[in-house]
């Protein structure tokens, strides 16, 4: 009988929900190597505390061409910045609505809100930098205190016209990317200047007080001309990156911060027990309720209900390893919790129509089919309706929105498989 | 039971229970929350329980224009203000440090002007956008409906269900706005389209078994075939209802201050939504019907 098989996909299914749901998993030991499976939930800054930036980028003094590598370049100064900061898990997207170009910046877990502000809001600096005197025996003991041997010249990114990578010779004859910069012409006297004081010194790059390039490369003989070659030993990515960064120090770009939201970590860790108790004592009274109802087909919804839930879960974790794992966030719990509510629904319409077949004098097993088929226009119209609201707020919505839809929009569609397919699997093998 | 027979009643019932709130939502508005207005939101819980006043004072010195102090309980309290910027931000903590003791940073928020008119026009927006979907989707799918019913009908009375919601819960907000101070933010809007879905959800089982009894010819008027389906899908509306106001009342006695207001938004939508589904749009088909014939 068909229902077996089913039953059999249903059992398998419940169990690696359960498996992925579990918070920590065995390690496996497989041809002598260990693998440790493990399937964190993905909680939203609102939830594990953190704070996040969104980040206006001024264009007025950018040719409109150039705007879409600004805004990338900007990016790119802000999660150095915050790499650099040491924020594990940071991220910084880059979003064009229209004509605005913004960067978003979250720090998950970051309790400073001002260090986050002033380390992301200030603007990219790029400043050379000449050795003043002779390293002290401190200095050649720590990176730091050698970095402060090195002092401002005055040269700075805004006398950079631009950078770009070249290919040419490096140190010891072979070929390979380079940095090639050009200044400006006032860029140009000021650099020919420095470089004619430095001859046989050490000059330096620092990018927003730290160094590129390091140790610095010597000034073999005053540069005239206005432009120079930063060598090292730059991989082509590396030596691309460097460019980009340094025309974002050339190129500054204001930022103005739009909106900042700090969520502290308690408030967070709150907010998930005390929805994890709601949202349990919601299954409960949903079941208490359908079995009281419902009597035995109560019973087989609320067993579908708890798969329902396992299975969700299990999909938020995984992204059914198909879509990247989905952020939970306050909003998209309590669209979860909601969703346990109206997943019974489809149980509900299918028994009331049961009900009905049964009393204009259908058998048992007759009214179980024809409930089923019965019910089931009810069910894909009405959860068609949910599922464009779902994708109306995810295309519209601001984050705390999209999480919320993506929560609604799996919600409906697990539902649709636990009330219908499992319920009526193990309705078909119970009642006979 | 003839529940079609008192639909004038139901009509006024509706109207007596969504003017005083459109009164309210007509002369003093929703309270925006920063979300809209733009604006800065400081939660702090302190070491012991303050004086709102003192707290404020405190505050202002930092020349800060307050707008509201509220006492989420706990010893936490939540201060709206105009934008400020991290400066800002870090003397008004300086200044309660040196007043109050220690504080403990819950949430700090900011939101420029900029971000806020636009999550208004995105809300606005999807509301609409969300409607019309809708009404298309129930007019292509009920388009098998067989004369005298009308496809277009189903899908306009859906739509007149579904704004009694949504009118009933902005103006229920724009009432405890006024009285207790209660402010509408993103969640709100995420609350009225989840609102909006159901509402939907709801009067499509309704409809679906009008259309049912339909084809199944059991002949006589609209009325008694609109009253018929209602009848027959009453139990369930209210036990679906039923589930999910169960769980909601979990989520606000449970669920913490954060989410209280988004709750008691989705709890009042959801009970309009399975009463305007019944006693609004499948009324309003048979009025239609009986007024101006097919």
């Amino acid at each position: 009988m068909r229902s077996r098989y089913v039953l059999w996909i249903i059992v398998i299914l419940t169990l690696l929900a359960i498996l992925i749901d579990s918070p920590k998993l065995p390690a496996l030991n497989l041809l002598g190597k260990t693998y440790q499976l493990e399937f964190p939930l993905k909680l939203g800054l609102d939830l594990q505390g953190g704070t996040q930036l969104i980040l206006s980028t001024e264009m007025d003094r950018i040719d409109s061409e150039n705007r879409d590598t600004a805004l990338e370049s900007a990016r790119e100064v802000i999660e150095r910045r915050v790499n650099l900061f040491g924020v594990s898990e940071a991220q910084v997207i880059s979003s064009k609505i229209g004509e605005q170009r913004r960067i978003v910046v979250e720090l998950p877990g970051l309790q400073d809100a001002s260090a986050a502000a002033e380390l992301v809001g200030k603007t990219a600096q790029l400043d050379f930098r000449e050795m003043v005197g002779t390293p002290s025996a401190e200095a050649t003991q720590s990176a730091q205190a050698l970095f402060d041997t090195f002092k401002p010249t005055g040269l700075t990114g805004a006398d950079l016209n631009k950078a770009q990578v070249t290919f040419g010779a490096v140190q010891g004859g072979r070929s390979g990317p380079q940095v090639a910069i050009e200044f400006t012409a006032e860029g140009a006297e000021k650099f020919a200047e420095i470089t004619k004081r430095n001859v046989g010194k050490p000059l330096a790059m620092f990018l927003d007080d730290v160094p590129i390039s390091w140790p610095p490369p010597t000034v073999e003989q005053e540069i005239v001309g206005g432009s120079a070659v930063i060598t090292g030993q730059f991989s082509a990515e590396e030596a691309k990156n460097l460019a980009v960064q340094l025309n974002a120090g050339a190129l500054p770009v204001p930022i103005k911060i739009l909106e900042q939201r700090h969520i502290g970590p308690t408030l967070g860790q709150e907010s998930v027990n005390k929805s994890l108790i709601a949202g349990g004592i919601g299954l409960l009274v949903v079941v208490i309720f359908m079995v009281s109802y419902y009597g035995l087909l109560g019973l087989t919804a609320s067993a579908a209900l708890v798969i329902y839930t396992l299975l969700v879960l299990a999909i938020f974790k995984t992204g059914l390893f198909i879509l990247p794992p989905i952020t939970l966030t306050l909003a998209g719990i309590a669209g979860f919790i909601l969703s346990i509510g109206m997943a019974v629904d489809a149980n509900i319409l299918i028994f009331e129509r049961m009900k009905e077949e049964i009393r204009w004098g259908k058998g048992k097993m007759v009214a179980l089919e024809l409930g089923f088929k019965r019910a089931w226009t009810s069910i894909w119209a009405s959860n068609v309706s949910s599922l464009i609201t779902a994708i109306i707020l995810y295309t519209l919505g601001t984050s705390i929105v999209r999480g919320f839809a993506v929560t609604l929009a799996i919600g409906v569609l697990v539902s649709m498989f636990t009330a219908y397919v499992v319920t009526r699997t193990f309705l078909r093998l119970i009642i006979r | 039971m003839n529940l079609m027979k008192y639909k004038l009643f139901y009509f006024v019932f509706s109207m007596l229970l969504i003017l005083p709130g459109l009164y309210f939502l007509l002369t003093s508005g929703l309270k925006l929350g920063i979300d809209f207005t733009g604006g800065a939101l400081l939660e702090y819980k302190f070491e012991k329980s303050l004086d709102k006043n003192e707290l404020r004072e405190v505050v202002e010195k930092n020349g800060v224009e307050v707008g509201q102090i509220n006492d989420s309980g706990d010893k936490t309290y939540i201060i709206r203000t105009k934008p400020l910027d991290q400066e800002k931000i870090k003397e008004i903590k300086k200044s309660l440090n040196d007043n109050f003791g220690k504080l403990e940073e819950r949430r700090e928020e900011f939101v420029g002007p900029v971000i806020g008119s636009e999550v208004s026009q995105k809300a606005i927006y999807a509301l609409a956008l969300a409607s019309l979907m809708i009404v298309l989707y129930i007019t292509f799918s009920f388009r098998k409906v067989p004369k005298p019913a009308s496809s277009f009908r189903f899908g306009i009375a859906a739509i007149v269900a579904l704004l009694h919601d949504v009118l009933l819960v902005i103006g229920v907000f724009a009432i405890l706005g006024k009285f207790l101070g209660v402010e509408v933010d993103t969640l709100f809007v995420t609350a009225l389209l989840t609102i909006i879905g159901f509402s939907v959800h709801d009067t499509i089982v309704v409809f679906d078994r009008i259309r049912e009894n339909f084809l199944k010819n059991l002949g006589g008027k609209f009325e008694t075939v609109a009253n018929i389906s209602v009848t027959q899908t009453l139990a369930r509306s209210l036990n679906t209802s039923l589930t999910v106001v169960f769980v909601l009342v979990a989520l606000l006695l449970f669920g913490g201050e954060t989410i209280k207001w988004f709750v008691v938004a989705l709890l009042v939508g959801i009970i309009s939504g399975t009463y305007s589904s019944i006693f609004n749009a499948t009324a309003l088909l048979v009025w239609w019907e009986e007024k101006l014939g097919h």
